[in-house]
């Protein structure tokens, strides 16, 4: 039974930072990942990361707008934290090797991002996820004495101690179906977000929420669960992301009629108003009839403004994106888009060392919540927050772990219990045993997709919600009997899909319970039901644990307070 | 552009290369018909008779975009990433119409689509110490270094280690030890780092590896596999370069010595002279190489393939003794060539990433707009958009 000081779930930027610190710190790591972890979904992340680096900004200005973006749902003192130390982040990945994007000088060069009031975004072409994760990656690889990596080893729960602890976690290795149980001291969860209980979206088809499923079930609490963002510009048919950096660069928002309507909702700030704003302003002209495309679904992005030269150097994957999967070069006619599910700003509640309310568990990045997007991300402060946020868990999980034993746990019955479940799943009937017949996994998951996307989007009210709970509910007792045709060991995707389905309904149940209590509008939560921002009632987070009150395998609902240090809430305009 | 979101969905027959190791039985095809719009993608494909018909199927993915490198396969025979390929290319390429997806290779097949990558392709990333070995002192802020360099270096850092390149090299299917495409464009990664402290030393490195930089055959299969235009065969030939032209690196291999005579032999001749080439490389790039020791040795052990090319008649026995002639204008020329190039006081060095920036932009963009948005709604006749999928 492998023992570490730190184990670390998931492999994308929050979980790779997270282990270089603590094993900087002198722990004994170990980070597993069900898919190699530059396959991690952090890969796809493009546009680039915030931080107030140029001599004429100032990091309180980039608070004050992360602050304003979060509807002032964020955490003023996580808020202040993420960006004070992201300049100095910023400046240590640059020293490990990625290669930002130059000006002129031979300096960090930066770009202009939605809500954001100057340019702060770095950059490394429209790769920057990808340089960011591959640059860490080299990291491990070059502490691979001290950092044990577990690649391709699905999660399938977390192991506690008798005391309520949280000391380890049972894993399955993906190509040989072995089952193990790792004992730690401390366990950081870095499993991304649940971009798949929704279709389309921006997420891979890895992002299953697993890590919040996880968590949910072991007693953490979930907070802002409601808040899902979608990103104004993904492609009509496959939901694929164009990065925020094309409107950064300057290309325009067009409706049927060739107007630039982004001027009706934000005079200021036009197309680089925060994204919940270009959502909406977007859905309405397409529900008004103003759309483009065969069911004037879509709407245009005009990226033929930029320069040519500009675009094919900063916006290459996009230029390969609009070639490769719409059939439209960029650089010279618009691309038809619409808004799509793209980030949880929701997650696992922790403090700002990354600690959630369970006693060695930590979260960290967009599995987390601290909270310091709120009620709408600003784009580029995701990467800032996975990697702040992984580097302090990391920090704080190896000093506890220096300060302790390992933890005495007997693993067997969760072990035992994890894999009758596979065993449970493999033996499922095809034709149900008499009841009614079984669906497939994809069918399931299909139609939870769909379910979320359709009452649980850009635009929400009572009844909607209502109707997806019901699916939701309907879709857990199916997903009980789905039946899978991989009866093997080796690589079964099959049977990892069906657990996988299982997180994404934990995910899906909790982002709508929470959707219906809030009854008001903020940020990415529009009700038009309740159509406007009620600070009396409402200025404060959701949390939603599972059984207390709500009855056991029940979602609970609780609350707590908003953190406000300096920026005292003001009405919101771009 | 509205024409590739009209189009109806068509049927695409799969012929899937399936193997089960625990089964016991040897790898097998298998077919699926699926119903897709023909811009969708082969993984798109894959997975429709995965989810509709047959769960089993194994295939690693995860973006759908070309980003994460899970999806690497061969289509139709050729390397490719599955969801990079559109399904009406791939039909157009596809022998009696059916799509055939299998394994990659140069690697062992795990399951159906998986390879090993941990075992060829990952190994050799480890190979060539895969890390900044930053220059100190390390600046309080950011490195100052010029913007070229940074994208100069960000062609290699866009690889996104799929494998493609690894699957079809021909070099490593004859020296499975060669380091290899991706983990050599890897290299560059650091070496054209202005940032990086030991260029010498991991050229030196590469050099003296008999599979390194030398063991490539220039045979293109990993630029045309590559789906990001890293160019890994650019990049080894630029890591030679470096090794030899700034660094004077003499390897052991010969590869220096090899590379030298090629080039002294063209510049001498105007054409390749391959009964000098042998000399030259091992004996020093002048006419009296061939009274070399080392010379005489490669000489004599390539003299059998050198008689069987003059008995096949592919090098005439004068040609093979006094090497080609070519009208002396035309020596002139290329001789030119050589002085103006090595006359430049730096190397010039072509970066394929940023491609096509010097085209002139057709019609103003205003126009673009205003054309695209009357013909959406429903004004003129549709122009034909280009479908860029690659097959
Ligand atoms: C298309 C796209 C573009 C984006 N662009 C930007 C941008 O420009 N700027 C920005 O700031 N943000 C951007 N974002 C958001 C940002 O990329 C993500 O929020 C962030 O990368 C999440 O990182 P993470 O480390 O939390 O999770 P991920 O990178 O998703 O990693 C999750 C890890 O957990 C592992 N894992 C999950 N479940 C299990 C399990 N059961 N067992 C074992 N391992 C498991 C996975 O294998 C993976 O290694 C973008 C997002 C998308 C989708
Ligand atoms: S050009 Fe060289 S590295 Fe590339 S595939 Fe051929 S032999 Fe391999
Ligand atoms: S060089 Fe190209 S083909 Fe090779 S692994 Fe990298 S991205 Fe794939
Ligand atoms: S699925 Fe990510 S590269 Fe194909």
């Amino acid at each position: 039974m492998p023992e570490h000081d730190v184990l670390i779930i998931g492999a994308g930027l929050a979980g790779q930072r997270a282990a270089l610190a603590a094993a900087q710190a002198g722990a004994s790591v170990a980070i597993m990942s069900k898919v190699h972890p530059v396959r991690s979904h952090s890969v796809a992340a493009a546009g680039g990361i915030n931080a107030a680096i140029s001599v004429d900004d100032d990091w309180h200005s980039h608070a004050y707008d992360t602050v304003k973006g979060s509807d002032y749902l964020g955490d003023q003192d996580a808020i202040e934290i993420m960006c004070s130390e992201a300049p100095q982040e910023v400046m240590d990945l640059e020293h490990m090797g990625v290669t930002f994007h130059r000006n002129e000088e031979g300096e960090m060069d930066l770009r202009a991002f939605g809500g954001a009031s100057m340019k702060r975004t770095a950059y490394v072409a429209d790769i920057t996820g990808q340089a960011l994760l591959h640059v860490l990656y080299e990291q491990l690889m070059k502490h691979h004495e001290t950092v044990a990596r577990y690649e391709e080893w699905f999660a399938t729960s977390l192991l506690l101690g008798e005391d309520g602890l949280c000391c380890g976690a049972i894993a399955r290795e993906v190509r040989s179906g072995h089952m193990e149980a790792f004992t730690a001291k401390n366990v950081i969860l870095a499993c991304g977000g649940a971009g798949q209980a929704y279709k389309p979206t921006t997420n891979g088809l890895i992002v299953t929420g697993d890590g919040i499923a996880m968590a949910y079930r072991a007693g953490a609490p979930l907070m802002d669960m409601e808040m899902v963002q979608y990103h104004p510009t993904t492609l009509v048919e496959t939901g694929i992301l164009i990065t925020e950096g094309a409107r950064g660069e300057g290309a325009h928002l067009l409706n049927a009629a060739g107007e630039r309507f982004m001027e009706k909702s934000a005079p200021n700030k036009m197309e680089l108003a925060s994204r919940d704003v270009v959502s909406r302003a977007e859905q309405i002209e397409i529900d008004e009839g103003r759309g483009v495309g065969p069911d004037g679904a879509g709407i245009f992005l005009d990226v033929s403004v930029v320069p040519r030269k500009r675009t094919l150097e900063a916006l290459r994957e996009i230029v390969n994106l609009g070639r490769d999967f719409a059939g439209v070069d960029i650089t010279r006619e618009p691309i038809m888009i619409r808004p799509g599910q793209h980030y949880i700003m929701g997650g696992v509640k922790t403090d700002v060392d990354g600690r959630t309310p369970i006693e060695g568990l930590y979260a960290a990045g967009e599995v987390a919540c601290v909270s310091v997007h709120g009620g709408n991300r600003l784009g580029a402060n995701s990467l800032l927050d996975t990697l702040i946020f992984g580097r302090r868990a990391g920090e704080h999980a190896a000093a506890r772990a220096a300060s302790m034993a390992m933890p005495g746990v007997d693993a067997n019955a969760g072990l035992r219990r994890d894999a009758a479940r596979i065993d449970a799943i493999l033996a499922r009937d095809r034709d149900g045993g008499g009841s009614a017949s079984p669906r497939r996994v994809s069918e399931i998951k299909s139609e939870l997709g769909e379910t979320m996307n359709r009452h649980v989007a850009v635009f929400r009210n009572e009844q909607g919600l209502q109707s997806a709970l019901e699916t939701i509910g309907r879709l857990k007792e199916e997903a009980e009997r789905a039946y899978v045709d991989d009866r093997g060991t080796v690589f079964n995707q099959d049977v990892l899909g069906a657990i996988e389905l299982d997180f994404m309904i934990d995910c899906a149940e909790t982002t709508v319970v929470a959707a219906i209590e809030r009854k008001e509008s903020r940020g990415a939560q529009y009700r038009t039901d309740f159509p406007e921002r009620n600070d009396e009632q409402w200025l404060k987070h959701i949390d939603i644990s599972l059984g207390g009150d709500g009855g056991a395998g029940r979602p609970h609902i609780t609350y707590s307070p908003v953190t406000i240090t300096q920026w005292q809430p003001e009405e919101r305009k771009y | 552009m509205a024409e590739v979101y009209d189009r109806p969905p068509e049927k695409f027959k799969l012929r899937l290369r399936r193997y089960d190791p625990e089964s016991g039985d040897a790898p097998y095809w298998d077919e699926h018909t699926v119903e897709l719009e023909p811009h969708r993608s082969v993984l798109e494909a894959v997975l429709q008779a995965k989810d509709r018909y047959d769960g089993s199927i194994g295939i690693r993915c995860s973006c759908r975009q070309a980003i994460c490198g899970s999806c690497g396969v061969r289509v139709n025979g050729e390397p490719a990433l599955a969801c990079h390929t559109h399904l009406d290319a791939a039909k157009a390429g596809a022998r009696e119409g059916v799509i055939e997806v299998e394994p990659m290779g140069n690697m062992s097949v795990i399951k159906d689509l998986i390879v090993d990558m941990d075992a060829v392709h990952w190994k050799k990333i480890q190979r060539v110490t895969p890390w900044l070995i930053a220059k100190q002192p390390v600046p309080e802020r950011e490195y100052i270094v010029s913007k070229e360099s940074m994208v100069d270096v960000t062609q290699t850092m866009a690889c996104i280690q799929c494998g493609a390149c690894v699957s079809d090299c021909l070099a490593m299917e004859v020296d499975p030890g060669f380091i290899g495409p991706a983990a050599l464009a890897k290299a560059y990664r650091f070496v054209g780092d202005p940032r990086d402290d030991q260029q010498f030393e991991r050229l030196n490195d590469l050099a003296q590896d008999p599979q390194g930089i030398f063991d490539c055959t220039h045979c293109f299969k990993c630029v045309e596999a590559c789906p990001k235009d890293v160019n890994p065969m650019g990049q080894i030939m630029r890591l030679r370069r470096i090794a030899t032209s700034d660094h004077h690196i003499v390897d052991q291999n010969n590869g220096e010595r090899h590379e030298a005579a090629l080039t002294g032999l063209v510049r001498d001749y105007g054409l390749l002279h391959e009964a000098e080439l042998i000399p030259r490389s091992y004996g020093g790039n002048s006419w009296f190489a061939k009274f070399h020791p080392a010379a005489g040795k490669e000489l004599l052990s390539s003299l059998p393939t050198a008689l069987k090319g003059v008995l096949r008649g592919k090098i005439g026995l004068k040609t093979a003794v006094f090497g080609h002639k070519i009208p002396s204008r035309d020596l002139k020329a290329v001789q030119s060539i050589y002085d103006k190039i090595e006359s430049r006081p730096e190397r010039y060095e072509l970066n394929l990433y940023i491609a096509g920036e010097d085209e002139q932009l057709e019609k103003p963009s205003g126009d673009a707009v205003a054309a695209a948005v009357t013909h959406e709604s429903g004004g003129k006749e549709p122009d034909t958009t280009e479908q860029g999928g690659r097959a």
